[in-house]
């Protein structure tokens, strides 16, 4: 054995050990979470980790053309993975691992694809570079010495690349040499110098390469650029359904709830974050965010995984953590007003590329603060109270409920004999504003014929502010509740009006046995009128109408072509769109509980969307839950828009243009 | 030292009809509630204990069904509930209800020293703000009565100094234990009780005082003990409301002027 080979085993081995240590350090944190079944429909998982780690679908969503240069840094890594390989390898044991030992034409093909990669990945690594320095959009931290160290480093690793081979191609010593363009060229550029001093210069290139790429290695786990070892199997391990509901809880002595510490996160949550890329897309399309809260996404994912890196070994150990996961005031800890700024919109998830899931972790924290320290804006006092006691967010006696059945013809659910609950919701139910679309439903389906009912009085709150807020113990008793009534009443298909009951009757009851069959009143008139139950004539002059989704309908439940359809039979024309629409539509405040609470750091969420919507010049706003009603009609207010503009509820608009 | 706090299981009286034929209350099927009032007494006397350490007694005299109540108070903190819980005692007056509950303050205070007797101002129900001043003077304690602000409280010497609120006018008065203090709701924004402590309220046993265990004279508790009866309860007549239609949501405005035409032709308000 060369002494050059003796010293790079002894480096390799050190950093290579280094590597593993910390990789261990670090992964077995994860452990401590809690449990979390990500092992099911394996098949399905791996079509997932193909298609978005190695496709790097959603890296390269339109809305951010610079994920290409990501794609592309990606794969050349992936190929300049068999280089590096073959580097250590052949550092490591020269006579009997080298790429010239191969069949000629593979050799030569290799040699070929790995220098024109290197030069792919150096220009990737100068654009990079570039767009830190100069273009640097504003939700990232551009300027950080992580970047610039990882950047630097395989920057270093290429042009080391290129020397080395050029020294060699320059001894004559590179039989592949007319295979390697970049590298020929760097050969030419050493032409004239001695052949002594090319053998000095390839093998200090040779230790420079050497060491980039075990100092790349070694510094891996302890930078952003974890995500390289752990996005892959994060886009494995993704949620297969969508991120709509959070896990339930089991209330039992004893029993700890919520996230306080970072070990009651589930152990994908670690994992988590440490996929984190800090590409700062969640946080650009946080509606919080960009109207001024103190909550950054991209944060929130950052300090837990600083909280873990912190604490994991103290809680490992059985001791307290010293950082708290909450309210502690520094980096690692997540304030308490942070996590009451989420409105659980889901556009943070929605544009994460390594799926990273921000909702269920704010609900857990929320809980925590809610369930074990009973700790929480003063709004939501009365609001969990008259929950509990009166089943409805304002504390208006339940009895109320039943008063919109006497406006319209609404018969009551009959067992055995009725089709369809038409369940209300609190804001359909008892809000002036919004009994009209509820007077509208009821009309479109008696003029449709349809066998439904309603509870009247006696329907009850479905619970999903209370879940949202972090009160699992209230949103469990309410939810346990529902079913047994839905299930003593022969109850098997509901029409919802609002996104958020449907959300939670459909998705998150499904956890406590409640299986129903639940339709929001848009889907349902959809297909009444696909089945020729229903016409409309689309004569409505809405005038220019655009149309705002409803997170919990759209993102949350895929729910995007049913009302654009409607509108266009109700008024012979296709909405006008926003800017940001489907799965990228902003929030109109009110998600998340955030409805029963004020609103006072930075600007209104729903000012922000009807200034969005009034970029289109509309005479009306059609919306599809009686939150987004409530939110648009108070934004126009208070952004002063023209008396003309109106905001209607999708029914009322069907409602009119029925024949 | 202990602070009691009285607490009373009240109807929510929101939804509270009287039937128009026997002039009583329908209670039935209208969920139970704290008395809000008490629901502040007691916050207060948690702080209390938060800041000084006094051990925290609730009770109750009600039907068995008023458990629920008290275990509540076992939810946000209370050291110790007692149920006054006899079908003697039923059909009290204010006289009568005080008398009972001083008589278990008494009972408690054998057990250890009572500094502070904690009441609501008044209950949304039976509405006279009578019971708190009855059990001082039974009990010959010090009385404080609307208190909306504790000022003070000097646990060596054994006094304390309250705000109480007034039309038009604050009094600060300074008191020695014991004393009875009745809360208004101002005071304090009462807490939430965390999953834990719900869950281990559950299962609390509720100490039941019947008079077996109260031992007082028949003539002081319940109906006979009562110097006041009930002859008859009745919704005050009333001229029949007008509605004055106009729609709120559509023209708002319209509506508005119509009813602020309504109020000036009826001089109640003036434009001046
Ligand atoms: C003239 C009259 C006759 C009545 N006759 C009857 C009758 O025949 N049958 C009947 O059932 N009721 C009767 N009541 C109602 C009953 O007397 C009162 O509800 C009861 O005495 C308490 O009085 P209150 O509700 O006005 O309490 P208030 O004096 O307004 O209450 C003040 C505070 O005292 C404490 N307190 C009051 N009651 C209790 C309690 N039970 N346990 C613990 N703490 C308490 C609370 O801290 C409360 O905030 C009668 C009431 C009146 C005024
Ligand atoms: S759910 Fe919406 S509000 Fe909450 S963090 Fe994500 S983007 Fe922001
Ligand atoms: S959480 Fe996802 S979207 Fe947000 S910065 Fe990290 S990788 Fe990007």
């Amino acid at each position: 054995m060369t002494l050059r080979v003796t010293m790079f085993a002894i480096v390799f081995a050190v950093a290579i050990i280094f590597f593993l240590w910390s990789c261990w350090q670090r992964f077995s944190l994860v452990t401590l979470g809690r449990a979390d079944n990500r092992f099911d429909r394996i098949g399905l998982r791996f079509v997932n980790m193909l298609l978005y780690a190695f496709g790097q679908k959603r890296v390269v969503s339109g809305k951010y053309p610079f994920g290409w240069n990501h794609f592309i840094f990606f794969w050349c890594f992936l190929i300049l993975l068999i280089s590096n390989t073959e580097f250590l390898l052949h550092g490591l044991f020269p006579e009997v691992i080298a790429l010239s030992y191969l069949p000629q034409g593979l050799y030569y093909a290799l040699a070929l694809i790995f220098d024109i990669v290197s030069i792919v990945a150096l220009v990737a690594v100068i654009v990079a570079i570039s767009r830190r320095l100069w273009f640097a959009p504003k939700y990232i931290d551009a300027k950080t010495v992580d970047a610039f160290v990882i950047l630097g480093l395989v920057g270093i690793l290429m042009l080391a690349f290129f020397s080395l081979h050029g020294s060699d191609i320059a001894l004559g010593n590179e039989q592949a040499a007319a295979y390697m363009p970049v590298s020929s060229f760097v050969g030419m550029l050493f032409s004239g110098i001695m052949p002594a001093t090319l053998e000095t210069m390839k093998l200090v290139f040779w230790w420079i390469h050497a060491f980039a790429l075990l100092g790349f290695l070694c510094y891996l786990p302890y930078s952003k650029h974890m995500h390289i070892l752990t996005s892959i199997p994060n886009c494995f391990f993704k949620s297969i359904d969508k991120v709509n509901t959070q896990t339930p809880e089991v209330f039992q002595k004893e029993n700890v709830y919520g996230a306080g510490r970072v070990d009651r996160m589930r152990w994908k949550d670690l994992f988590d974050s440490y996929s984190c890329t800090e590409c700062g897309r969640c946080t650009d399309n946080c509606p919080a965010a960009s109207t001024g809260k103190d909550l950054k996404p991209r944060l929130v994912i950052h300090d837990i995984k600083v909280n873990l890196l912190h604490n994991g070994g103290l809680i490992r150990k059985g001791k307290e953590p010293q950082l708290p996961l909450i309210g502690g005031g520094r980096e690692g800890s997540v304030k308490e007003d942070t996590i009451w700024a989420c409105t659980t919109c889901g556009a943070c998830m929605e544009v994460c590329p390594v799926f990273i899931e921000h909702v269920p972790k704010l609900v857990y924290m929320r809980r925590d603060l809610v369930e074990m320290q009973a700790k929480f804006p003063d709004e939501l006092l009365s609001l969990f109270e008259n929950l509990e006691n009166r089943s409805n967010p304002w504390g208006i006696i339940p009895a109320e409920r039943g008063r919109w059945v006497a406006e319209v013809q609404a018969p009551a659910f009959e067992k055995g004999k009725t089709e369809y609950l038409f369940y209300t919701g609190c804001a359909g139910s008892l809000d002036t504003r919004n009994k009209r679309n509820t007077a509208a439903i009821a009309r479109i389906l008696n003029a449709a014929g349809v066998s439904w009912g309603t509870f009247g009085k006696d329907e009850k709150c479905c619970g999903d502010s209370a879940r949202r807020l972090g009160n699992e113990y209230v949103f469990d008793r309410m939810a346990r509740e529902n079913i047994k009534v839905f299930n003593d009443a022969g109850v098997k298909k509901i029409i919802v009006e609002c996104p958020h009951c449907y959300n939670t009757l459909k998705n998150d009851y499904k956890q406590f046995g409640g299986d129903f069959e639940v339709i929001h009143h848009a889907e349902l008139i959809s297909q009444l009128i696909e089945s020729g139950r229903l016409k409309l004539e689309g004569k409505v002059d809405a005038g220019r109408l655009v149309f705002h989704d409803s997170c919990y309908l759209g993102r949350y439940n895929g729910v995007f072509d049913q009302p654009r359809k409607l509108i266009e039979m109700a008024t012979g024309k296709a909405p006008l769109e926003m800017k940001k629409n489907r799965e990228l539509s902003f929030c109109c405040g009110a998600g998340g509980g955030r409805m029963w609470m004020e609103e006072t750091e930075g600007t209104r969420i729903n000012m922000a969307r009807v200034n969005q919507a009034m970029e289109s010049d509309p005479d009306t706003i059609c919306v599809c839950c009686p939150y987004c009603v409530t939110m648009m009609e108070d934004g126009l207010t208070d952004i002063k828009a023209p008396e003309k503009v109106k905001v209607i509820e999708l029914s009322e608009l069907v409602e009119k243009a029925l024949k | 030292m202990q602070i009691v706090t009285c607490i009373k299981q009240v109807p929510d009286t929101t939804q509270v009809k009287i039937d128009p034929v026997k002039g009583t209350l329908i209670r039935e099927g209208v969920p139970s509630i704290i008395n809000p009032f008490d629901a502040h007494a007691l916050e207060e006397g948690l702080r209390l204990k938060d800041r000084y350490g006094f051990k925290v007694t609730a009770i109750s005299m009600g039907p068995p069904s008023a458990e629920v109540t008290l275990r509540n108070a076992v939810a946000v903190g209370v050291d110790n509930v007692i149920l006054l819980s006899d079908r003697a005692f039923g059909g009290a007056d204010t006289l009568a209800t005080s008398m009972v509950l001083a008589t278990a303050i008494r009972k408690l205070n054998e057990e250890e020293e009572v500094a502070l007797v904690l009441c609501g101002k008044q209950t949304i129900d039976g509405d006279t703000a009578q019971v708190g001043p009855g059990i001082a003077t039974r009990l010959g304690f010090q009385q404080l009565t609307s208190v909306d602000r504790i000022e003070e409280l000097d646990l060596k010497n054994k006094r304390i100094t309250v705000r109480c609120k007034f039309e038009e006018r604050y009094e600060i008065l300074n008191s020695c234990f014991p004393a009875m203090i009745a809360v208004l709701r101002e005071i304090n924004r009462p807490r939430y009780p965390t999953v834990p402590m719900r869950l281990m309220a559950q299962d609390y046993k509720v100490t039941v005082w019947d008079n077996k265990i109260m031992q007082m004279n028949e003539n002081e508790i319940g109906l006979k003990g009562s110097a006041t009866a009930v002859r008859r309860i009745f919704s005050p007549d009333r001229a029949k409301g007008q509605i004055l239609g106009g729609d709120e949501v559509q023209d708002p405005e319209d509506a508005a002027r119509m009813l602020i035409n309504k109020l000036v032709s009826k001089n109640l308000i003036s434009l001046q």
